[in-house]
């Protein structure tokens, strides 16, 4: 939780998704080190789930990939495990559906996520009415929960943010950018970032954007009213695309550092201390 | 029954979704109680099933087929079969979808989707949307696609776009998926019309409201034919929809044993079947906590069924309650069992099945003989017939000739 507070205590944020084990869970955690490196703060380190029903298809095929090559929630905790003893200041959250963590037993997941060195966990499917016991699981080790807002959601569903937040610790709200799965191209990032800075108003917790960022330009126009932008399924493309372990890190290297660029002109941050 | 939150059978239901959807679940969950338990709805939509479905469907006794499973009678006294085949469109799915797709006209919505594993929701589906005038896409698994390739036909000539759907095991399941995606796409406008007792809140209460119509008429067709509640209630068991709405009428007559019949495919030792309530475990799919087939890891395994309708890892939850406060019991059939019901039915009674419903019927026998031991008397059953087996030409012909 500290980690993910220091990081928007720094500027604006820059959050990266990856499907862990796509191509492989090795692989995955040089790739999420190649993201610190190119200027993410967080890394949402996906958990593969055989029926993602809010993934667009360039996930959902990652998805596939990675639970063919052993991916899974237990894979995603050893990912974990590596990518903190690498990083230890970078934020990590746990991304995924829920019944992974159902029928692990949510204690026993939220005990591992925290052992693990996971921050927070992010559960697409689990709305907050839904999410008591693994939220109060996950604070009783140290773990942060993050809500999902979106532009369907009017002012009950901020309501229910605010009561999560009071239950336990919300290091931040995930605006959903469209009416949509990842990956869309609809997306009007700078319409997105003017509702998550009134969501943020609402709220008093920092908003990022996700859902359709994958350029310099639009991670620029979230990050000018949002606290930060997420990139997912362009990294997730990236990957898909690259012939060999240097053509993938190199490749999302590259984007990284564009989307980067692009927070930084919404705001620099300040120095990193 | 204990005391549960609102959506919830017990631990089983809720709402397990994107947060995009949650507000159209609120609005619908809404329309639910205002305009579905409304007087000008109820008018309307009972007309339809009056005047177009051509409701109440017979409660006929099965006579021959009877002896045909039970020769000297010593179990099975009177079987009686409710025709849901003879629904217009030839299953009972159109009760559920002239329901829903009437309330989205009420609701304003301009558009409809479906998922459709065995063709018969689709159709549905889509003949309430040429009634309603509603554009209407259909999301329908391409595994599906070959083997239910008369209903894909009939879904086109009714003025439906059907949506091959590639991913996954290329069945119901990814169908609902894919039909899940476009919704949280197109929430504003599109009514996501879904096919069974499942799904978040309140689609399970909503789909079984609609559907217990069956239930509703079976109950008093068969205490006027024989003076009396039969001994036992049987239905087959994919998401659920026909058994929990021939179900509801007797939950309250303890007498009353009630069996649903799922999918064992190749056997539920093997990995190829669908009994998700026989050997699944609790977990969530699409929208509900409920009895799914999953591993260890939490990832939904690839149910298989000779019939497409029961080809599902998920089920309704309010028959995971039923299966585990006691009220229902439940049995499976396999695709072999099944195909010899539907011959057995076939030619002892005049009526091709569905495949869906021949699972149910195979499973007769089993049941009458251990009420009938334990009663010291024959028993009388009453059989949901959900479907006819048009639909399963190909399969039955290939499998059976």
């Amino acid at each position: 939780m500290k980690r993910l507070e220091a990081a928007f205590d720094r500027g604006k944020v820059l959050v990266a998704y990856l499907c862990v084990g796509d191509p492989s869970v090795d692989e995955s955690v040089e790739l999420a080190r190649s993201c610190v490196r190119a200027g993410a703060d967080v890394i949402e380190l996906g958990v593969p789930f055989s029926d993602p029903t809010a993934d667009g298809p360039a996930i959902a095929r990652a998805s596939q990939r990675a639970i063919a090559a052993g991916g899974g929630l237990a894979a995603t905790l050893r990912a974990a495990r590596a990518l903190r003893a690498a990083e230890p200041h970078v934020g990590i959250v746990l991304f995924g559906y829920y019944n992974p963590l159902f029928v692990r037993g949510e204690e026993r997941a939220a005990k591992e996520a925290a052992e693990s060195g996971v921050d927070a966990l992010l559960v697409v499917d689990l709305p907050i009415e839904e999410s008591s016991a693994l939220r109060h699981a996950a604070a009783a080790h140290g773990v942060g929960f993050v809500p999902l807002l979106a532009p369907t959601s009017r002012g009950d569903r901020i309501g229910a943010v605010r009561v999560a937040a009071a239950e336990g610790p919300v290091p931040f709200v995930y605006y959903v950018s469209v009416t949509g799965v990842t990956g869309t191209t609809a997306t009007d990032a700078g319409k997105a970032g003017a509702r998550a800075a009134e969501l943020r108003a609402a709220v008093g917790l920092p908003v990022v954007v996700g859902f359709g960022i994958d350029s310099r330009e639009k991670a620029r126009g979230a990050a000018l009213g949002a606290d930060g932008a997420v990139a997912g399924t362009a990294l997730v493309r990236a990957i898909e695309e690259g012939r060999a372990p240097a053509a993938r890190a190199e490749a999302v290297e590259k984007l990284v550092r564009e989307l980067r660029a692009g927070v930084d002109e919404a705001r620099p941050r300040a120095s990193a201390s | 029954m204990s005391k549960s939150p609102v959506g919830y059978y017990g631990p089983f239901g809720g709402r397990f979704v994107a947060e995009t959807l949650i507000p159209a679940l609120d609005e619908l969950a809404e329309a639910f109680g205002t305009i579905v338990r409304g007087e000008a709805f109820q008018d309307e939509w009972r007309g339809l099933l009056a005047r177009y479905v051509g409701r109440p469907t017979p409660l006929g006794e099965a006579r021959r087929l009877a002896r045909a499973i039970d020769p000297e009678g010593r179990a099975l006294g009177k079987l009686w079969l409710k025709r849901e085949d003879l629904c217009h469109t030839g299953a009972h799915k159109i009760n559920n979808a002239l329901g829903q797709v009437l309330l989205a006209k009420l609701m304003g919505k301009t558009r409809v989707i479906a998922e459709t594993g065995a063709g018969q929701h689709g159709v549905a589906t889509a003949t309430a949307c040429a009634l309603f005038g509603l554009p209407c896409d259909v999301f329908m698994g391409s595994e599906d696609v070959k083997r239910q390739a008369p209903n894909v036909g009939r879904m086109k000539l009714l003025g439906a776009r059907v949506i091959p759907v590639e991913s996954g095991s290329r069945t119901l399941k990814d169908a609902m998926n894919e039909a899940l995606r476009d919704w949280v796409t197109n929430v504003r406008t599109t009514y996501y019309c879904i096919g069974s007792a499942a799904g978040p809140h309140p689609y399970p209460e909503l789909v079984a409201t609609l559907q217990s119509v069956i239930g509703e008429e079976a109950r008093q067709q068969v205490l006027d034919q024989q003076r009396a509640l039969p001994d036992a209630v049987i239905a087959c068991v994919g998401g659920g929809s026909n058994a929990i709405g021939i179900f509801r009428a007797f939950l309250p007559d303890a007498q009353v044993a009630l069996v649903g019949v799922e999918a064992a495919g190749e056997g539920v030792q093997t990995t190829r079947h669908a009994a998700t309530l026989g050997a699944g475990r609790v977990g969530v799919l699409h929208g509900s906590k409920s009895y799914v087939l999953c591993d260890d890891a939490g990832q939904i395994q690839e149910a298989h069924s000779i019939s497409a309708g029961l080809d599902y890892p998920g089920v309704g939850p309010e028959h995971s309650w039923l299966k585990e406060n006691g009220r229902a019991r439940y049995l499976s059939a396999t695709d072999d069992e099944a195909l010899a019901a539907a011959a057995l039915i076939a030619r002892s009674e005049g009526i091709i099945p569905a495949l869906e419903s021949s699972h149910a019927i195979a499973r007769i026998g089993d049941v009458a003989r251990e009420l009938a031991a334990a009663r010291g008397s024959p028993v009388s059953v009453v059989l949901g017939l959900s479907g006819r087996g048009d639909k399963d030409l190909s399969t039955l012909l290939a499998r059976l000739t």
